[in-house]
């Protein structure tokens, strides 16, 4: 078994190698420029690093977004194209879910975000199954503050993870008090060694059909839709 | 008996609004061309949405792939580089072939080579028809409007280009302020060819001997004509309109064209992009350089629009050159074409 992960979906470029039960090689920047230019370069320092060859490759795993939607594409075309032509399987994972791992073994309902602006960030929550799987209760773009509301009356316990946590620490913690647990800097950013291990439990996608977890229409899309509905209401 | 190895190039293109993979045999005879575009999905918002073309993009790339490679009855393996449009084009669009393309080369351990994309829209030409050098490019599409001279394969001299809007932009332009949908570079040949050449629009010939081009004044001045119909109460034939428009736009690149082919004395005159697909402008050049011993050379319709077989053609030549890119080639929306032919070789 040899799989490879891949996360551009975010500011965190990162890549691993899972090897028979072992995370052989990871490799991780948090640097948002250039996933384009530096994720081929790395994976294939990678792979020479472990003595490994394209063809050995018996999954692929990418991390699909929500994200930053360029670098979503960049992870999932490489991944979708790489499995495509190696003709092995590909799962394409949430980025939410991918973050969310950190906090698995904790036991408390977990909520990872990212900014999305304007008040805005892309979250959900999820709740570690029986099997160690995460379940997700929801996904969504949403007022950051409205959510908190929300999670606030269900009046449980809720891990924060998110790499712009210092922009939000200050309202998480006004709005949830001490159901809010906001662990160390370090488990605020996805780790690509997760995403492989993960991914191996995870059904494959067809890979035709795996695209992007946007969690948002294009606005020039959103506008065209709420036009028809309008023409629509004014026809009946 | 053919003991020769014959050359296999795998192309892609993603510059634009059009997702597509080529095979090329020895840079002259496509063996697979597969287009898939997106225009009904922009149609809608009346021009492409950069945005949108990419989540196309990413969804219909290995479909793509797929059918090309099955038209072609051939496999990854059998190729012998990977070339794709590394630009100018949509930046976001651009990176999902780009991205897909390594994938492809370094699954294989096939060379991978970057494209310019109006070197392709060039080379779609020697599918055709073997070049003869010196030669002149005219390149007519919705972001360019140039004259390319080449004294031989794989290096380019822009000799002329637009100061402002290129031709096909301008066509869409005037084509949306009459009322046509998108894209209106078409359906103004269309009502052009049923109108007459009633108004009289100016022609830019900017300086004395310069071969660049200006349409921005004369767009402007189809809509003030608009106006000042509509001021006055009075009904504009939009055919008479359409017909006049490219009368105007038609004339400047024929003569631009037929001046420079003059000057630096090419044996041939090769016309390029998705205006190309012009009656008008078809016609025009025919008349111009029929008397001529300079050969005139314009692909059919279906290589004048987006395609990767173009990118293959242009990308067997920059192989046979030597050139190879890096596992950190990126997508570049405003690569340059002279400085793309003297890329150092690695
Ligand atoms: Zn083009």
């Amino acid at each position: 078994m040899n799989i490879l992960a891949i996360d551009t979906s975010n500011e965190t470029m990162g890549i691993a190698i899972y090897q028979d039960n072992k995370i052989t090689a990871e490799y991780i920047s948090n640097n948002k420029n250039k996933h384009s230019i530096r994720l081929m370069p790395a994976i294939v320092q990678l792979m020479r690093d472990v003595d490994l060859t394209p063809k050995e490759l018996t999954k692929i795993v990418v991390a699909k977004g929500p994200g930053s939607y360029t670098g979503v594409r960049i992870g999932l075309s490489t991944a979708k194209t790489m499995a495509w032509t190696l003709n092995i399987p590909v799962v394409g994972i949430s980025s939410l879910e991918t973050l969310a791992l950190q906090a698995r073994e904790l036991g408390y309902a977990i909520c990872p975000f990212f900014d999305a602006r304007r008040g805005l960030v892309y979250t959900g929550l999820f709740q570690r199954a029986e099997d160690g799987l995460l379940t997700t209760v929801e996904e969504k773009n949403v007022l950051f503050e409205d959510w908190l509301e929300q999670l606030k009356d269900v009046n449980h316990k809720v891990v924060f993870l998110s790499p712009d946590i210092d922009q939000y620490r200050d309202l998480i913690i006004e709005i949830l008090g001490d159901n809010a647990i906001i662990p160390e800097e370090i488990y605020h950013t996805a780790r690509p060694s997760l995403l492989a291990v993960y991914g191996r439990y995870k059904e494959a996608d067809n890979i035709h059909n795996l695209t992007p977890n946007y969690l948002r229409l294009v606005e020039a899309e959103a506008k065209w839709l709420e036009a028809q509905r309008t023409a629509k209401v004014e026809n009946e | 008996m053919d003991n020769k190895k014959h050359q296999y190039i795998l192309a892609i293109e993603t510059s634009c609004d059009e997702t597509a993979v080529a095979i090329i045999k020895d840079g002259k005879e496509i063996v697979a061309n597969v287009v898939a575009s997106q225009i009904e999905s922009h149609k809608r918002f009346g021009g492409v949405v950069p945005e949108i073309a990419s989540r196309h993009h990413v969804e219909e790339i290995t479909f793509v792939l797929e059918e090309a490679l099955k038209q072609a009855e051939m496999t990854v393996e059998e190729m012998d580089a990977i070339t794709v449009t590394e630009g100018p084009g949509l930046v976001g669009a651009l990176l999902i072939g780009v991205n897909a393309a390594k994938a492809l080369a370094f699954a294989h351990d096939k060379p991978l080579i970057g494209v310019h994309h109006i070197a392709g829209h060039i080379y779609a030409n020697r599918l055709v028809k073997e070049f003869s050098f010196p030669l002149l490019a005219l390149v007519v599409s919705g972001g360019h409007t140039e004259l390319i001279l080449m004294r031989e394969h794989g290096k380019f001299e822009v000799i002329g280009e637009t100061r402002d809007d290129a031709a096909g932009e301008a066509y869409d332009k005037v084509a949306r302020t009459l009322g046509l949908s998108y894209p209106g570079g078409p359906q103004i040949d269309k009502l052009a060819a049923q109108g007459n050449e009633t108004i009289d629009l100016p022609r830019a010939w900017l300086e004395e001997g310069s071969y660049d081009f200006s349409f921005s004044g004369l767009k402007s001045a189809v809509i003030n004509t608009i106006h000042n119909a509509t001021q006055r109460g009075e009904e504009l034939k939009k055919e008479d309109l359409a017909a006049s428009f490219q009368a105007s736009v038609v004339e400047v690149l024929t003569e631009k064209t037929y001046q420079a082919a003059k000057e630096f004395d090419v044996k041939q005159v090769i016309v390029a992009g998705g205006v190309a697909a012009n009656k008008g402008l078809r016609e025009k050049l025919q008349e111009k350089f029929m008397s001529e011993s300079i050969d005139l050379a314009i692909p059919p319709l279906s290589l004048c629009t987006d395609n990767a077989a173009m990118i293959g053609a242009a990308g067997s030549i920059a192989y046979d050159q030597g050139h190879r890119a890096g596992w950190d080639l990126n997508a570049n929306p405003g690569l340059d074409l002279e400085r793309y032919g003297e890329r150092d070789k690695n």
